[in-house]
């Protein structure tokens, strides 16, 4: 600080504690709320302190789901959840690794035009394509089915980026080194580049991982089969099917159970997390 | 573009290495769109028996449609209104954050949480403290003297889905403004603080001009998250009303193709988006290129 003023020092922690609690507050209302007893919400507003039915709130939803508004056990959609979100999170860090390589440590035909191919898919989200991307997947037979879920997402130009660009600072004499010990790319690649991508694959995995999870869109278009749904397009089953009368207490706790493994990553990950953050967008 | 000075000779390894990439974005993302070109071009009778050829008319018939004009303007309103709450909400947050010493990491964990929120999730839960008849801010707002109905009102529809993906965006554009912040050298400021300017008139004449390339890049990645990403909100609360509100054109192309089954009109729409991804992302990367600066 350049000066030393108490009183714009306590203004200031005023404005960040009101800009903490406007940031807390949904996810607060929503906490207290599914803690709450089913006619609760009948008598007309919402109470402010939680209630003590937090218990059987969360095993319902954990166990049976809200069968009336067609959403499965949130136990499961959890699960179905974690099997997108990983497997597009390694998917894409697999090929992105293996493309960055090959545009990095080779030289060959059409590179420049491979190149362009993968920068375009940043121009075409799934949400500008969707009947055409539906039907392609149809007719490969990959609705209802976690490679549907997954594979059509797994493209990424970001990460062939990153990649590309951390290889690229990656010190010459290494790759001599490493021919001059008669290693090929494929050993160069496992032994030596891997390694030293460590930090950089943590880092792209909160991203992508949480860019997996909050997923919505796409499970929404392809899964009929209510064994497939994963919580987070799940959860707007629950809002809209019981209409007039959507369970809020229960609705709540799926919320909260939604929420809280992309956030725990965060939490729990934040160097990595704004490492990832700050250096994909560059 | 470069390569290593020194590479691995391989005639078909990199092809191979590249192989599932180029394959994967082949079939799902370069095909289905240029089926979507193709099928812009197309009418469907009613009942999908026959198809034409009709050039244009799909894009001629948008945009003499008044719902998709609306859906236009009402697009530029929820995306401006995003981007400028989320930004000046974040930048005063990271701007104090920035003066504090030993509660800076305390309160930027507090406060960047909220990126690993869904879009859909963060509209239920406004939705649901903003539910006319059990929601605690409507309660609050009738003591006030006004009635909130997002179920009837446009405008409260619009508020809602606005402060909604704003709230969610917050804790990105916190985290690159504060990175902005603490690249500004100290030694401007002080000098500034020798000449007797005090914290506004330092903020508005050296640390604004100075975060002018952090707010233009975030600006472009507002825009562009309003726009595209933001299907989960609109669609897990208003679902584009009350009478059209709130239907941006994502969501639009959603209904129309997807719930409506018209398939040539929302392939025109698909393309008329991409057109904006395009030049929206040509924005962002020739920016990146030279920033903004004096």
């Amino acid at each position: 600080m350049v000066e030393h003023r108490p009183l714009s020092q306590l203004a200031a922690h005023l404005i960040l504690i009101a800009g903490v609690a406007l940031v807390l507050f949904p996810v607060y209302i929503a906490i207290v709320a599914s803690t709450q007893a089913p006619g609760e919400f009948l008598r007309g507003t919402l109470p402010l302190v939680p209630g003590g039915h937090a218990l059987e709130n969360y095993r319902a939803m954990w166990e049976s789901g809200l069968s009336r508004a067609g959403a499965p056990p949130v136990g499961q959609m959890l699960f179905n959840s974690l099997v997108m979100a990983l497997a597009i999170t390694l998917g894409k860090l697999a090929i992105s690794l293996l493309s960055a390589f090959a545009i990095v440590y080779f030289r060959f035909p059409f590179r420049l035009f491979f190149f362009w191919l993968i920068f375009v898919t940043l121009m075409l989200p799934v949400e500008v394509r969707i009947i055409p991307t539906f039907q392609v997947v149809a007719d490969l037979g990959m609705l209802n089915s976690f490679a549907g879920l997954s594979i059509p997402l797994i493209a990424s130009a970001t990460a062939t980026f990153l990649f590309r660009q951390f290889f690229m600072t990656v010190p010459e004499e290494l790759l001599e080194a490493a021919r001059v010990d008669g290693a090929g790319p494929l050993k160069f690649f496992k032994d030596i580049l891997l390694p030293l991508s460590v930090t950089n694959i943590a880092a792209l995995f909160v991203i992508l991982f949480i860019y997996g999870w909050n997923q919505y869109l796409w499970p929404l278009l392809i899964t009929t089969d209510s064994d497939y749904y994963t919580v987070v397009m799940g959860i707007q089953r629950m809002t809209t099917a019981a209409d007039g009368d959507p369970q809020w207490h229960l609705v709540m706790a799926a919320v909260v159970m939604a929420a809280l493994p992309p956030v725990l990553v965060i939490l729990f990950m934040q160097r990595l997390f704004v490492k990832g953050l700050t250096e994909t967008e560059k | 573009m470069q390569t290593k000075r020194m590479t691995f000779p391989g005639r078909w390894l990199p092809y191979a290495l590249l192989a599932p990439q180029v394959i994967v974005t082949l079939i799902f993302f370069i095909w289905p769109s240029l089926q979507a070109l193709y099928m812009s071009l197309l009418r469907e009778d009613a009942f999908g028996l026959n198809t034409s050829f009709v050039g244009l008319a799909n894009f001629r018939r948008l945009f003499a449609d008044t719902y998709y004009l609306d859906s236009l303007s009402v697009t530029a309103v929820f995306a401006i209104g995003t981007t400028l709450l989320s930004m000046s909400a974040a930048l005063l947050l990271a701007t104090t954050v920035n003066r504090m010493l030993r509660s800076r990491n305390g309160y930027t964990t507090l406060l960047v949480w909220p990126y690993a929120i869904a879009p859909a999730i963060a509209g239920v839960l406004w939705w649901f403290i903003f539910n006319p008849s059990i929601g605690i801010v409507p309660y609050v707002l009738e003591m006030l003297g006004y009635r909130w109905n997002h179920r009837t009102s446009g405008t409260d529809a619009m508020a809602l889905v606005i402060i909604a993906a704003a709230w969610k965006q917050i804790a990105y554009n916190f985290l690159f403004f504060l990175a902005g912040l603490q690249s500004i050298p100290q030694s401007l400021i002080e000098a500034a603080a020798i000449d007797g300017a005090g914290p506004v008139k330092r903020f508005w004449t050296i640390v604004f001009p100075l975060l002018t390339p952090t707010t233009f890049f975030l600006m472009v990645v507002n825009v562009v998250y309003a726009m595209f990403d933001t299907f989960g909100v609109i669609h897990a609360t208003t679902q584009g009303g009350p009478a059209q509100a709130t239907n941006i054109l994502v969501y639009k192309v959603y209904a129309d193709g997807f719930v409506g089954l018209n398939l040539g009109s929302s392939a025109a729409q698909s393309v008329i988006l991409m057109a904006i991804v395009v030049a929206l992302t040509v924005v962002q990367f020739r920016f990146i290129e030279r920033r903004v600066n004096y």
